[in-house]
């Protein structure tokens, strides 16, 4: 803190600056002269879309050092103008969050906890599980002898909130193997 | 929406669910709009609105069915746009019977399925298929007579009795929308998952479909359905759809013993010789399909490995699923991005059907409550769980989020959006595109040796993206594929313009035909940026609209039948005498030179051959269908019911609940007794689940992000001052909420917004619960009981959502038990109300010579005579049938909003329910297997977890059968003195998310969720 000043009394300050409703100079300090938009220091800008509801706001995320620093509304989308709700505002933390979880985490049958394991170990071990359930639950005619050529033993849920492009990789690969139980919360 | 001169919310707290959308109809007020909103509650929606019309859950059918009722008999249609442009003058076949006297059934009603044959629905023809017409309208067989007398009970008597809506605010709802419509006006209707998640939800989408039909409002700006979805790209995964029922662009999953072979399928896509709408070019979707996904081991010989398709039978939504986990059944779980542990109704038989897994895997942000169930989970606290117990692997892949990737989403009006990739996901974080790509190609090395013909699917497929410099998929090769490109010749591999270059000899691959001309000439539409200021209102060249980048669907509509603007004022896209085509403010949605007057010497033959004046063209008539010969399982037109575990009886008809529902009989799951049954007084109040502005969905993207958890930190309920008085609840404090299935806590908020309404003369009290929170989970900011835990699954049959918003329960003050004691307490009240599997689950209660005469009188129809259908109700029970008649459709709902984009599609879950699944070849879909939704014969499970049998369920039917008549033989005295009503109550709507309709007819899209989840 500087040095206690008389001539920085608020009053004195106020009248010093003419700033008449005191909303003006006289209510800084050097901290808040000091103080920039965390906007005005990044890297870049980079349009993107909010990722909660199905309006499609637009958003601008500032990005310095390879981190997001600040989502705000995008003034340019004909669609919110620049708007953001509660929830689009907050989205900074989305990608922030201290309680985001960076690891790959397994837990073993009856085991009371998680352990971290290596993202290529744990897909290896998806696929091999994967190519089990879709055996042991394996169709190839109903009993009228319809061919169903199908996997009963795999399902999957979600596709609404990550892009049209995984939901068609998931699709396509689901539909490859024959698992058909694949839903999203369109159905709820 | 902007554009709108009159605008009704019903079924969607829009300013909470959908803000920054909800400035489109502040925007239309400012310009002098009316904005009414039709609600449950009075909500931060009710704020801005003109008019409040408070509403009892799940009467909606009543108060709309009663504004078509009037609107009709006082002659208030625009006559001359529903004379050209809807089936009003089609003749309906002679067989068919209406619920008029049929006790509330349809002809062709099966009670041994519970479903309906359609044939005797169909329109009657001449001898080449053409359907007849009487143009004057006077023929009694004509839809709009039909339609007229449907609804001739529908009153505002009717509406006040049921709806506990006074006439005065119903003569002000309908001055309004009639006073709004016609050549110089428009009023639009938007709604969310208030309107889905019921048992009937998609027949009031169709309600309201009929009535802007009448008014003259599809296809128009400032008219249409609104669909409000909840999710990002909620439209984008059901155009290209992670749903059990459809592949991409709304082409069904081929059926067991439907669709065995190409042609089989084509023909119940949609053939020229049954269409003349865009679904006639079936096959050329079905094949670029297969092409884009099989490359060279499609061929024609080979039908373009048609074989490699699996085949569904039956339904196989979450919720069956679920039933077949508890039955060990699936061994392996992927979540990518969705909470069912929180977000999915019955939340406990979700996290129980989890138990039963092998293994799972969980894609998210952090470590929600369906990625920790096992170990801190609600039964781990009451010992209905022990984790070392629990046999399940579990897997927590943490996944990128939108600022970590590039991709598209595709919001509510359809518009494609593209966004750019700003920064790398941190440590082990990857996207979906780079798990499944990688997933993929493991799984494709691990067989690479194999010579098992089940592996050649996977094998050849096409499944070569390029890779960036960081490693990563080039999400804009797949928006590549997904456009379709051409295969062979000069032009390989050059992308394709638009669906009509799609080709059905192989000469072209498509991953979704409804996206062609997202990647045209290739470049990117959808990562268009061009700013709203150097643009018009409709802003084409922001991002792209499927299909054709065109913002309003049906914008044919928006002229009269002369090609002319219907107005100055709603001048929209207008046919150019001089330049010989259609033009005006958006993309014309028709073939662009087809003169208003000209006229096809054919009845289908494809879209060249509709007519002039044949605006909605994915109907395979051209026409806005008032009547729906077909696409709807659960009636031609919508009929009111009452919901599930409803307290009041049906004023209108002996038949109680929707006969064709899809109950869940299972000891886990039972259902209040109903209207008239002992016990019911048990759960005299109505739980009605909704969101909130500072949350979203089931809480996985906001219940751990701090500013948004400080601002709803906590779980509550808002009750009436009349309720807390009644049952002596404190403001602020403590309340314990019951349903048949479970007990909650919540926080008691105390509000004149919640108002109780007067059904039959008696009070109905609702209760609002919100349903962000859940218990567990790791890292939340903060935590509370999940209001879907109350809700039972009782499904709506044309679409399989559950109906969320009237759930019977009650309250009592203070906390709930901890511990097992909370199973205890659950089952206390299960008892006193004297609960089974049959509570509330009788499907037909109509007298049975209505039953008899129903099912006669569909009985031995010949089902051949409506070759332009494509062979939905001959092909029967399935979604081919479904879609592949005219349901799918595309695009239907308009809804004009804001200066975007505009329509809403929903997804298109026409999935014929009533198809009883003809038995699957393998293990858990034996009879016994508990579940009663899956098409065995068995009935589910008693609460001690053994199968209910066959006589159990008819002594149980009997006595319900019994007990209704009784209820019929006292109904005359409860109108008098209301003595048999008991308390019901309202619903609400309250959503978010949300699904669409058709407005025409028949598709029913499914609406979204917000129930659930999380993402």
């Amino acid at each position: 803190m500087a040095r206690f000043s008389f001539l920085e009394w608020p009053v004195l300050r106020q009248f010093r600056t003419s700033d008449r409703t005191g909303r003006g100079e006289s209510v800084t300090s050097q901290k808040t002269r000091d103080t920039a938009p965390r906007t005005a220091t990044a890297d870049k800008v980079v349009q993107s879309v909010c990722p909660y509801c199905a309006v499609g706001c637009g958003q601008k995320i500032f990005v310095k050092d390879d981190k997001v620093i600040q989502i705000e509304g995008d003034p340019d989308s004909p669609i919110s103008r620049g708007r953001l709700c509660p929830k689009g505002a907050a989205s900074e933390q989305l990608v922030n969050a201290p309680g985001r979880v960076t690891d790959v985490l397994y837990r073993a049958p009856r085991a009371k906890d998680w352990q971290k394991i290596e993202l290529s170990t744990a897909i290896d071990m998806i696929a091999d599980r994967f190519l089990e359930a879709r055996r042991r639950h394996w169709e190839d005619f109903d009993d009228k002898g319809h061919p169903l050529r199908r996997t009963m033993g795999i399902a999957s849920l979600g596709g609404a909130t990550i892009d049209n492009e995984e939901n068609y990789l998931a699709k396509k690969l689901y539909t490859a193997a024959g698992a058909i139980q694949i839903e999203n919360q369109a159905r709820i | 929406m902007a554009n709108a001169d009159c605008i009704i919310i019903q079924g969607s707290n829009m300013a909470e669910c959908h803000p920054v959308g909800f400035q489109w109809v502040s925007e239309a007020k400012a310009r002098g709009a009316r904005i009414i909103h039709v609600d449950p509650r009075f909500t931060r929606t009710t704020a801005i609105a003109d008019k409040h019309v408070p509403i009892r859950a799940g009467s909606d059918i009543v108060l709309l069915g009663a504004l078509i009722n009037r609107v009709l008999s006082e002659g208030k249609h625009f006559d001359e746009y529903v004379r050209a442009y809807t089936n009003a003058a089609n003749l309906i076949s002679e067989d068919y019977v209406d619920t008029e006297d049929l006790g509330g059934l349809f002809s062709g009603f099966d009670p041994e399925t519970n479903s309906y044959d359609n044939s005797t629905w169909s329109y009657q023809t001449d001898e080449q298929g053409a359907p007849l017409t009487d143009p004057t309208l006077q023929d009694p067989r004509t839809a709009f007579q039909i339609l007229k007398r449907h609804y001739s009970r529908y009153t505002a008597e009717m509406v006040e009795e049921n709806c506990g809506i006074k006439p005065a605010d119903f003569d002000y709802l309908f001055e309004s929308v009639t006073q709004n419509s016609g050549r110089e006006r428009t009023t639009c209707f938007a709604y969310a998952v208030g309107w889905t998640q019921h048992s009937l939800g998609a027949q009031f989408i169709r309600t309201a479909s009929i009535l802007q039909l009448l008014l003259g409002n599809m296809g128009r700006p400032g008219g249409g359905i609104m669909a409000l979805r909840g999710h990002a790209t909620i439209q984008g995964s059901t155009d290209i759809p992670t749903l059990f029922n459809l592949l991409p662009g709304y082409l069904p999953m081929p059926s067991a013993g439907v669709h065995d072979t190409l042609d089989d399928y084509v023909a119940a896509v949609g053939t020229p010789e049954t269409h003349k709408g865009f679904w006639a070019n079936g096959r050329s979707y079905a094949v670029s399909l297969l092409k884009a996904w099989w490359g060279d081991a499609a061929t024609p010989d080979n039908d373009f490995a048609y074989d490699y398709l699996p085949r569904i039978n039956g339904a196989h939504g979450t919720y069956q699923t679920q039933v077949r986990m508890l039955n060990d059944g699936v061994d392996g779980y992927f979540l990518l991005g969705q909470n069912p542990a929180v977000g999915s109704a019955n939340g406990r038989m979700q996290r129980m059907a989890m138990s039963h897994l092998k293994w799972m895997v969980v894609r998210d942000f952090s470590l929600i409550e369906s990625a920790t169930w096992w170990k801190d989970g609600p039964e781990i606290e009451t010992g209905e769980m022990k984790t070392e117990d629990i046999e399940t692997e579990m897997f927590f892949m943490p996944a990128a989020n939108h600022t970590e990737k590039a991709g598209t989403f595709t919001q509510t009006q359809r518009l494609v959006q593209w966004r750019h990739k700003a920064v790398n996901p941190p440590g082990d974080a990857q996207s979906e595109l780079d798990f499944f790509y990688e997933l993929g190609q493991r799984i494709r090395e691990k067989l690479a040796d194999s010579d098992d013909p089940r592996d050649r699917p996977l094998l050849d497929l096409t499944w070569n993206y390029p890779v960036d410099e960081e490693g990563e998929v080039d999400a804009e090769a797949v928006v590549k594929e997904i456009n379709g490109y051409r295969v062979g010749g000069e032009d390989d591999g050059q992308p394709l313009e638009n669906f009509n270059q799609y080709a059905s000899d192989g000469s072209t691959a498509g991953g979704c035909w409804i996206y062609a001309g997202v990647y045209a000439g290739g470049v990117n539409m959808a990562a268009r940026r061009k700013p709203r200021s150097e643009q018009d209102e409709t802003a084409a060249e922001w991002a792209w609209a499927w299909p054709a980048n065109r913002r309003i669907l049906y914008n044919r509509a928006s002229a009269a039948p002369d090609g002319t603007p219907w107005s100055e004022r709603k001048k929209f896209v207008w046919w150019d005498e001089e330049a010989g085509k259609w033009t005006g403010k958006d993309v014309p949605d028709f073939p662009i030179d087809r003169a208003p007057a000209a006229r096809s010497d054919q009845a289908y033959g494809g879209p060249a051959h509709l007519d002039g004046d044949d605006p909605f063209i994915m109907q395979s008539d051209g026409k806005g269908w008032l009547f729906a010969p077909s696409g709807m399982v659960d009636g031609p037109m919508p009929t009111h019911y009452e919901p599930q575990e409803s307290t009041v009886a049906n004023p209108l008809y002996p038949q109680q609940n929707s006969p064709t529902r899809k109950v869940m009989r299972r000891g886990d799951n039972l259902s209040a007794p109903g209207a008239g049954y002992p016990g019911s007084e048990v759960f005299p109040y109505v739980f009605t689940t909704y969101r909130l502005t500072e949350h979203h969905t089931a809480g996985g993207m906001s219940r751990w992000l701090p500013y948004l958890s400080e601002l709803q930190p906590e779980m509550f309920c808002e009750i009436s001052p009349e309720l807390a008085a009644e049952v002596g609840l404190e403001p602020y404090g403590w309340a314990t909420l019951v349903s048949p299935r479970a007990a909650i806590e919540a926080r008691v908020l105390v509000t004149k917004r919640m108002n109780p309404l007067t059904i039959g003369g008696r009070t109905v009290h609702q209760i609002g619960l919100p349903y962000h929170w859940g218990v567990g989970g790791q890292g939340a900011v903060v935590e509370g009981d999940s209001a879907n835990d109350l809700l039972g699954v009782t499904m709506d049959p044309n679409v399989f959502i559950q109906n969320s918003k009237y759930v019977a329960g009650t309250i009592v003050p203070g906390r709930r038990p901890r511990g097992p004691e909370l199973v205890d307490f659950v089952e206390k009240y299960q008892r006193e109300a004297g609960l089974t599997t049959e509570s509330g689950n009788q499907q037909v209660t109509a007298p049975e010579s209505d039953v008899e005469a129903a099912a006669a009188a569909g009985a031995g129809h010949s089902v051949g005579g409506h070759p332009h259908r494509g062979g939905d109700s001959a092909v029967g029970v399935t979604p081919g049938k479904t879609l592949g008649g005219d349901t799918v459709a595309g695009p239907t709902v308009e809804s004009a909003d804001d200066r975007t984009g505009r329509v809403d599609l929903g997804p298109v879950d026409t999935t014929d329910a009533n198809s009883t699944d003809d038995g699957d070849a393998t293990d858990a879909n034996s009879a016994d297997d508990g579940d009663a939704t899956d098409g065995d014969p068995d009935h589910g499970r008693d609460l001690d977890g053994s199968a209910v049998t066959d006589s159990e369920v008819r002594d149980a039917e009997a006595e319900q059968a019994q007990r209704a008549q009784a209820q019929l033989d006292e109904r005359p005295r409860e109108k008098a003195d209301g003595s048999g009503v008991r308390d019901g109550a309202g619903d609400d709507s309250a959503g978010s998310g949300t699904s669409d309709a058709g407005a025409d007819s028949d598709r029913v899209d499914n609406g979204t969720s917000d129930e659930g989840e999380d993402d």
